[in-house]
């Protein structure tokens, strides 16, 4: 599924225009250990973050990430923004839990 | 290819951008895919450290045909007890820190699980330079 489809299914809204929405969705992982989503998350995934600063974008890089998403209604910053858009990650934003989230993406059959 | 990369001290924002740069350099190189992120991954968590505990410092990358050289020197107090630092789940980073998702103690085994040979040279006060190979084609 592509990342605007599950932004749709979501009700999410996307922060950062454009940027990489058609990238191919192939997981989802929920962490917010920096570390531990280097080391774990899958190629491909929607990882989802309650963090919110600069770095989950060079995490998400490096991780060869699909998308950012971040739940509970937390807000991105504005320069986490921006750097995604350079980069090309898309963040979306959700009210949803991170459980809400999860299950979503699973009956979409991801 | 020889690189060469600041690393500023306590700049959470922008630590990880000499990481991003390298990976990028590797892709554009057309290095297979796990060994680009075994290079990422080392080199992240090594810049990580220089900036959280080692006051900044700076990265020496070296790209060959075969293999990845990657050298960050810090300017910070040195490793006390390597051992110790070299379990998972052991840290000394602040609670602020924590709180961003750092220090959760798995830089140092991210680093030895990720490369092909870690080698790490520490004394207090002189700091420590962490140095990682991987290989293109194991």
């Amino acid at each position: 599924m592509k990342t605007a489809e599950l932004a749709a299914k979501l009700g999410a809204t996307i922060v950062t225009g454009k940027a990489g929405i058609d990238k191919e969705i192939k997981g989802v992982y929920c962490c917010d250990l920096l570390s531990w989503v280097m080391s774990h998350a899958g190629k491909d995934s929607a990882w989802i973050t309650v963090h919110t600063h600069m770095n989950i974008v060079a995490v998400a890089v490096l991780s060869e990430i699909a998308c950012i998403i971040i739940p509970e209604g937390i807000e991105a910053e504005e320069a986490t923004i921006k750097k995604a858009v350079q980069e090309n990650i898309p963040i979306l934003c959700t009210g949803l839990t991170a459980y809400e989230v999860c299950c979503i993406a699973h009956d979409c059959g991801i | 290819m020889n690189l060469h990369y600041e690393i500023p001290s306590d700049d959470l924002a922008h630590a990880g951008e000499a990481s991003s740069s390298v990976k990028k350099m590797l892709v554009q190189l057309g290095i297979d895919p796990v060994r680009i992120k075994k290079a990422a991954v080392s080199m992240y968590e090594a810049e990580i450290n220089a900036v959280i505990h080692g006051g900044g410092g700076s990265a020496e990358v070296t790209i060959d045909s075969d293999k990845i050289v990657i050298r960050i020197i810090d300017n910070g107090p040195g490793i006390a007890d390597l051992e110790l630092a070299m379990q998972e789940g052991y840290t000394t980073a602040s609670d602020d820190i924590r709180e961003m998702g750092f220090g959760a103690g798995m830089g140092l085994p991210n680093m030895k699980r990720y490369a092909d040979e870690l080698d790490i040279q520490t004394r207090p006060d002189k700091g420590t330079i962490v140095t990682i190979v991987v290989y293109f084609h194991q």
